[in-house]
Order: structure tokens, then C-alpha cells, then sequence
């Protein structure tokens, strides 16, 4: 670790701090998500926790604003310890949190939302002077709103906005935001930090939870590091670089690896839609997408979650018919068919959610795996015990033993073995390989994600069709052959990777036409 | 001419709809608060037995009221422990009720099954107003326990959609976690509201003996209204005032059914004993669809138990 990244470089101005933790230590069952944390907030500015997923930086915050109780350590306001019992005790504090799941309830107006458990509220309610004030709310932030808005009308950062309102109608001058970039386009999130400065520029604090080095470099004055449930490192924004917080990130130095394919693919694609939509509810949420995923080459979807990533994963995959339009794999049409016609004709998939849909959490490892080998009556457990101990070593799973019920394994571990169950020789059934993965390193750390990540480029290398639907654009753009942009469940932006910038890409998925 | 057969059969229907609309009223707030009730038909009989026995013993026929409001809402704290602190399963426990408070009814009940009950609600006419032609017997003579379940439909409605506490409890219903984000005691409000479910349930029995037939008979006390109860806060879309509407609508209809005997036509009973069940089985399907739930504008966590610490 280098010199200049030693917490405390920062010397505390005569400002004061608006909040601080002291020795915050909090275990849940079998974890330690935060361990001896000190954490200090001084008043106007922005002070952002980084750090992977799982770093303990969501924990940390859920102490601040009083949702978690520390088992040890101390809390303290303005100097003041203070002891947090509920959300409620931190909005009289003056905290507030902005979740990465937005609290609102859909069918209330924007107005009803932010007046929602508001002691100072008279018993019979004056929606009038309610959507007057959070008119001015929203205003003097630069967070424009209807008051009378239904929420469900709304998009997603126009919630986001909702949320921010909510805690500062009830007068919190220090607001945590949970990921607020997540869901946001980089445009959308552009205007979020626009709305940040015109806050502490009032002298309100801000601590910014996130794991995009960019933002964080972008965005705030401070930076405190955690890793691992611990806090590896506070520094000056202005004092360091992307780099240099990356490497306390992860406690080594990282490259981005771009891998592309070898520029040979097969003749005909394996994957195909065409012309596919589907109808939901009276709504298009998938319309009119056509395209195609050719042997040996990676094709990535990009695009903000819920614009049809999800239905165009399942529809693919044969599991859900489209409305009109065809799926092929491998000249063979599948759409609707279910996931043994797909698989049947080459068709691999990976969904999102690993325990559930990808793996049975109850069954044991081994009874997973027999799960998509099922070429007679009689199952071949040994065959299949076999094959998992072999994948055991080679993808350096942690798991008790091939026994050993799914439940009890990590995220990162869990998509391994869903991997491994998918990419084998064991699995391919057709004469094709196609492959669907979604989100593939979600919730994994750096290690495990770059292993997924060269494992599906060596389907690629070996000649496989990969479909990756991701919402990291970053991972997209270091995996994919070819880009392709969905928004409102129309391709509205496909090339190659190459020849796209960040900026094409993101307007894109903003829905902005140029 | 209001003497007239027709006329008579609206004033009933009046009657025939308050112990309707009374356990579906209570239905409704607890459903509001995100917890459903399938106990309702075993509160009602509860409320009945225990409204009977009291009334027979005071010869006080509001203390048996009363009672057995109280006795319903004693059943429903059964339901909101094990459903609220226990977080067991809405359907099987609320069914289980029904099946122990039928149960239990029928065992207290034994003794006095075809009795008659010396007191009962009687109409009280309002003066003049009551001679006005069919509107008089319809609305102007009929018993307080008529008026106050209108009077409390309205409230209901005003309390749902103007106060801060019912602004809460929909939120509790609609979405729980954002509810204890904002500092509203989910448990609490659930709590209260199933409590408040079982009383009106309770008092919607005790009206039956009390009010209707002043007699109890396990077989026809209830006859399945804890059931019609329970479909009219669906097709009501959980809105108060659409409740007293159908409320009314379900007592007529079953008035109906007299008043064609009397003109000669001949209903066959069974048709009208299906009803409850026939109800049930729509009310059933529309649950099992989210979407379809959604549309009619369920209380989006109606049968979902709130953890709060989920990492």
C-alpha cells in the first residue's frame, strides 16, 4: 500500500463533523459485516464509502441512519453520542437515508409519499399545504416533480428524486444515498450530482455509498475505503486517484482486462431472434427485436434495469413464448418451446437469479447438477458427483463437499457451479453452443467475477455463441464482440464494441435520439 | 301502499345487509392493514353463541352486543399473533379459525339450539318521516344497529382516505417495509386492525340473533355470510362506501328470494345456500392472480407476512 493513501490525510478544517462512527463493530449470523469501523462526516461536504459489494458499506450506513443497532462502538451527532433505535430516531437526528430500493408505494401521489408517518402531520390531513411544500422542496434542489404525481407513473429517477424529498421535507441536513447510480442513466446520474452540490452548498452532509471509481472521483470531497467489513484507507479526493483507490479497494492492483474474440465466427449465427415482441399487460415489453449471436463471438446487452432484459433473457432461452417473432438456435425454432427444446437445440442459459431459478437451493450440489443431465430415465449420480468434484478443483469452488445442500453457497460460488453445469461437455446437447448468461458477476467479488468473465470468453475462444445481458456497462464493454443497447424493450443502439463510445452508449440508454 | 310486499322486502333487505356489511367492514380494515381473514364465519358464529348467551343471562341487549363484539375480537388476536408475530400463513390459519370457531360455537351452543331470545334490536320509527311513502320503512324504521353501520362505512371511508392514521395503515397494507422506513409500527397497526376486523366480525354475529332471528341455530345463523362477507370487500375494491352498496345489493338479493316464494316462484333453496361458496371460489381465483389482484386494487401485501431485518 502506497504512502499517500494513510487514513487522516486530510486535516479536519473548522468545520465541524455532523456525524461520526467510532469503533462500529456489527455480526450477523456467520458474517462480520463490519468490524472496529471509524467513519467521520464533516458538515457540506461529500463524503463517499467505496467498496465492493459486500465491503460492509451498506451496513455501515444502515447504523447511521438508525435501520441496524451496532453491537459495539458509538455513534456520534455533532459531538454528541447518540443511540439510534429505528429510521424514525434518525430523521429527529436529522438523518436520512435514500435506499438502493426506493421506498415508496406506487399507488400513493408523490405528495402522500413524502408526508407518510410525518409526526408534525395534523390528524385530518391538508394535502394542499403538503404538495405545496414538497413543491418547494423540490424547487429550491433542483429536483423537479409533480406533487400530484401517482409514484407508479413515474420513472426511476424520478422516484430516486422522490426519495430525496422525502428525507428532506422531514429537515435532514445529512442524507446517505444507497448506490444512487445504480439505476440511473449517466445522464440521469449526472443531474443527481448537480442536485448533491446544491445541498451541501446549503451545508447539508452527504455520504455517497458506491463502487464506481469514476462517480466517487467525479462527486465527492472524501473517500473513506472499506473492504471486508473494515476500513482500509480515508483520503482526499483531490490527494488521490481512480487508481489508487481501486487498489484499496481490492487490496491489489487491477486491470481491466479487455478480452474481445478471435474475429472468427461461425457461418450461420447459433442464436437468432427475429422481428421478436412481446406483449404484457397491453404493453410492449419487448418490440420488435431482432438479432443474431454467431458461433466464437460475445454479444452484450446493455441497457438500464427493467428495460426488457429480463423477458428478452427468458424469451431467448424458449421459456417464455413471444407474441409474434421467432427464436431460432441453430435453425431451429424454439420459441415458446421451454427450456428442454432449447437446450435440446444448443441452448444454454444462466439466469439472474442463481438461487431459485438457477440452482434448487435445497437439493444438494450433485442433485443441481443431474438437473440438466437428464438424458435417460435412471439418473447417473456418479457420473454427476464426478463431474462436480472435477469442477470443484478446476473452478476453485468453496463448498463443503458435492453433498452439500445449494443454499449454503456464496453468490460467486453458486454462479460456479451454475456455470460449470452449463459450459461442460456433459451439457451440450445440440449441435451448436449457445449460451445465455444474465448478469454474470453480479454480487461477486473482483476475483470471482473476472474468473466468470474468462470463462465465458473461453466458450467464445471455443467457438461457442454467448449472449451476456448485464446492467455493468463496464463489463460489457470489456467482454462483447458487439454492443447492443435496449431501451423500453427496443434495440435502439447496436455495433461493434469498438467502434462505440461510453458516451453514444449511455445517451442510448437514456433513449435520447441524436 | 307501504304495506305492500315489495316495499317490506327493501326495509328487510336493509336488515338482511347490516351484519353483511358490519364483518365486512371489519374484513376491510384488516385487510388494509396487509392481513386477511378467512376466520370470518367463525368470528360471526362466536359472536352469535356468546351475544345469545349473554343476552339470554342480562336480558341486556346491548351488553350482549357487546360481548359478543368482544368475543370475535378475542378470536382474531389468535389470527394476529399467529399471522403478525408468528408470521404463519394468512390462508391456513384464517381457514383453521373458521373450522375452531365453528367448532367452538356449536359446542357452547348446544344447550340452547332452538330457544328463542326474550330481548331483541327493535326498528324505531322517526316520526313522521317513517310514513313517507317507501323511503319511510326503507330508511326512517329501521334499528340503531342499521344506522350505525352506515354512519360507520362513511367513517371508515374518511378515516382511509383524510386522516394521517389511515393515510398509515394503507401504506402498512401497500408496502410494509416502506411503511417502518418512515417510522409507522407495522406490527402495531396490524395489530389494531385485526383486532378491530374481529369485533366488527363479532358484533356482525351478535346482530344475527339479536336483530335477525332471535334464535341460534348452527346451521342457519350464519349460513355462510362470513363468507359473503369476505367476497364483498373484493368486489368492493376495498372502498367503504362501494362496500354498503354491495352490502345492500347481497341483502337484497337474498330478500329476494322470499319475496319470490311469496309471488309463487319457486327458487330452489340449494341455489341460494351455494351462493356463499360460489363466491368464495371467484374471490379465490381473483387472489391468485397478482395481476388480477392488482387490478381490483388489493392492498398490494394483503397475505404477506413483514420481516423487518432482511439483509
Amino acid at each position: 500500500m502506497s504512502d499517500n493513501v494513510l487514513p487522516g490525510t486530510t486535516p479536519a478544517s473548522s468545520r465541524g463533523v455532523a456525524l461520526a462512527a467510532r469503533g462500529v463493530t456489527k455480526r450477523f449470523p456467520g458474517v462480520l459485516a463490519n468490524a472496529d469501523v471509524d467513519f467521520e462526516l464533516l458538515q457540506g461536504e461529500v463524503h463517499t464509502l467505496l467498496g465492493e459489494n459486500g465491503a460492509g458499506k451498506s451496513t455501515l450506513a444502515a447504523m447511521l441512519c438508525g435501520l441496524y443497532q451496532p453491537d459495539e462502538g458509538q455513534i456520534y451527532r455533532s459531538g454528541k453520542p447518540i443511540r439510534l433505535r429505528s429510521p424514525r430516531e434518525g430523521l429527529a437526528h436529522g438523518i436520512g437515508m435514500v435506499h438502493q430500493h426506493f421506498r415508496l408505494i406506487p399507488r400513493f401521489t408523490v405528495a402522500e409519499n413524502v408526508i407518510l408517518g410525518d409526526p408534525k402531520q395534523s390528524l385530518l390531513m391538508k394535502p394542499g399545504e403538503a404538495e405545496r411544500r414538497v413543491g418547494e422542496i423540490s424547487e429550491r434542489f433542483g429536483l423537479p416533480l409533480d406533487p400530484r404525481a401517482v409514484v407508479s407513473d413515474l420513472t426511476v429517477g424520478q422516484r430516486q428524486r422522490v426519495e430525496i424529498v422525502k428525507v428532506l421535507y422531514r429537515g435532514a441536513d445529512v442524507l446517505l444515498l444507497d448506490e444512487p447510480t445504480a439505476v440511473l442513466t449517466p445522464q440521469e446520474a449526472e443531474t443527481l450530482f448537480a442536485t448533491v452540490r446544491s445541498m451541501t452548498s446549503e451545508g447539508k452532509a452527504v455520504v455517497f455509498i458506491s463502487h464506481k471509481l469514476g462517480e466517487v472521483m467525479a462527486v465527492s470531497d472524501r473517500v473513506t475505503v472499506m473492504r471486508a467489513g473494515r476500513v482500509t484507507g480515508e483520503v482526499a479526493t483531490k490527494d488521490t486517484s481512480a487508481r489508487n483507490l481501486a487498489e484499496l479497494m481490492v487490496g491489489r492492483p487491477v486491470e481491466q482486462t479487455v478480452r474481445r474474440g478471435t474475429g472468427q465466427t461461425s457461418a450461420t449465427p447459433y442464436l437468432e431472434a427475429h422481428a421478436v415482441r412481446l406483449a404484457d399487460a397491453g404493453r410492449n415489453v419487448l418490440d420488435d427485436v431482432t438479432l443474431s449471436v454467431h458461433g466464437g463471438e460475445i454479444v452484450g446487452i446493455a441497457g438500464v434495469a427493467g428495460n426488457g432484459q429480463r423477458e428478452l433473457a427468458t424469451t431467448l432461452a424458449g421459456i417464455t413464448a413471444p407474441t409474434s417473432g421467432s427464436v431460432r438456435v441453430g435453425g431451429v425454432d424454439i420459441g415458446g418451446k421451454g427450456a428442454k427444446a432449447a437446450r435440446h437445440a444448443g441452448l444454454t442459459f444462466v439466469p439472474e437469479d442463481r438461487l431459485g431459478t438457477g440452482l434448487v437451493p435445497g437439493l444438494s450440489l450433485t442433485d443441481n447438477m443431474l438437473l440438466t443431465r437428464r438424458r435417460s430415465f435412471f439418473v447417473n449420480r456418479r457420473a454427476a458427483r464426478a463431474e462436480l468434484a472435477e469442477a470443484i478443483e478446476r473452478f476453485e469452488i468453496k463448498a463443503p463437499g458435492t453433498e452439500a445442500e445449494a443454499r449454503v453457497l456464496s453468490g460467486g460460488n453458486a454462479q460456479k457451479v451454475l456455470l460449470a453445469r452449463e459450459v461442460s461437455d456433459a451439457a451440450k446437447d445440440g449441435d451448436v453452443r449457445a449460451l445465455i448468461v444474465s448478469s454474470p458477476t453480479r454480487g461477486l467479488d473482483i476475483g470471482a467475477a473476472e474468473f466468470v468473465r474468462e470463462l465465458l470468453h473461453q466458450v467464445r475462444v471455443d467457438g461457442g455463441a454467448v449472449l451476456v445481458i448485464s446492467e455493468d456497462l463496464d463489463e460489457v464493454r470489456s467482454l462483447a464482440d458487439r454492443i447492443v443497447v435496449l431501451y423500453r424493450g427496443q434495440i435502439v443502439l447496436s455495433g461493434a464494441s469498438e467502434e462505440l463510445t461510453v458516451e453514444q452508449i449511455g445517451m442510448a440508454m437514456a433513449g435520447v435520439k441524436e | 301502499m307501504n304495506n305492500s310486499a315489495f316495499v317490506l322486502m327493501l326495509a328487510a333487505s336493509m336488515v338482511a345487509a347490516t351484519p353483511i356489511a358490519l364483518a365486512a367492514l371489519g374484513e376491510l380494515l384488516a385487510e388494509r392493514s396487509g392481513v386477511l381473514n378467512l376466520g370470518v364465519e367463525g368470528m360471526m358464529l362466536i359472536g352469535a353463541v356468546v351475544a345469545f348467551q349473554t343476552g339470554t343471562k342480562t336480558g341486556n341487549l346491548w351488553v350482549a352486543l357487546l360481548v359478543g363484539s368482544l368475543a370475535g375480537a378475542a378470536l382474531s388476536a389468535v389470527h394476529a399473533v399467529l399471522t403478525i408475530t408468528l408470521r404463519a400463513s394468512q390462508i391456513v390459519t384464517g381457514l383453521s379459525l373458521t373450522i375452531f370457531g365453528t367448532g367452538l360455537a356449536t359446542f357452547v351452543g348446544k344447550s340452547i339450539e332452538g330457544m328463542p331470545l326474550a330481548v331483541d334490536f327493535r326498528p324505531t320509527p322517526w316520526g313522521p318521516l317513517a310514513d313517507l311513502p317507501v323511503i319511510g320503512p326503507v330508511l326512517f324504521k329501521q334499528d340503531p344497529i342499521v344506522y350505525a353501520t352506515i354512519v360507520l362505512g362513511f367513517v371508515i371511508a374518511f378515516y382511509l382516505r383524510r386522516t394521517r392514521t389511515g393515510l398509515s395503515l394503507r401504506s402498512v397494507g401497500e408496502s410494509p417495509a416502506t411503511a417502518d422506513s418512515m417510522g409507522i409500527p407495522v406490527a402495531l397497526f396490524r395489530y389494531i386492525h385485526v383486532l378491530l376486523g374481529g369485533l366488527l366480525a363479532g358484533a356482525a354475529g351478535a346482530y344475527l340473533v339479536l336483530g335477525q332471528v332471535p334464535s341460534w341455530s348452527q346451521e342457519s345463523t350464519t349460513g355462510g355470510l362470513g363468507w359473503i362477507a369476505l367476497a364483498l370487500v373484493v368486489f368492493a375494491s376495498w372502498q367503504p362506501v362501494r362496500l354498503l352498496l354491495g352490502a345492500f345489493l347481497f341483502g337484497f338479493s337474498r330478500q329476494l328470494n322470499f319475496f319470490l316464494q311469496g309471488q309463487g316462484v319457486a327458487v330452489p333453496a340449494e341455489l341460494l345456500s351455494m351462493l356463499p361458496y360460489l363466491l368464495t371460489i371467484i374471490v379465490l381465483v381473483v387472489w391468485g392472480s397478482r395481476d388480477l389482484r392488482r387490478r381490483v386494487g388489493a392492498p398490494d401485501a394483503l397475505g404477506i407476512a413483514y420481516v423487518r431485518d432482511e439483509r
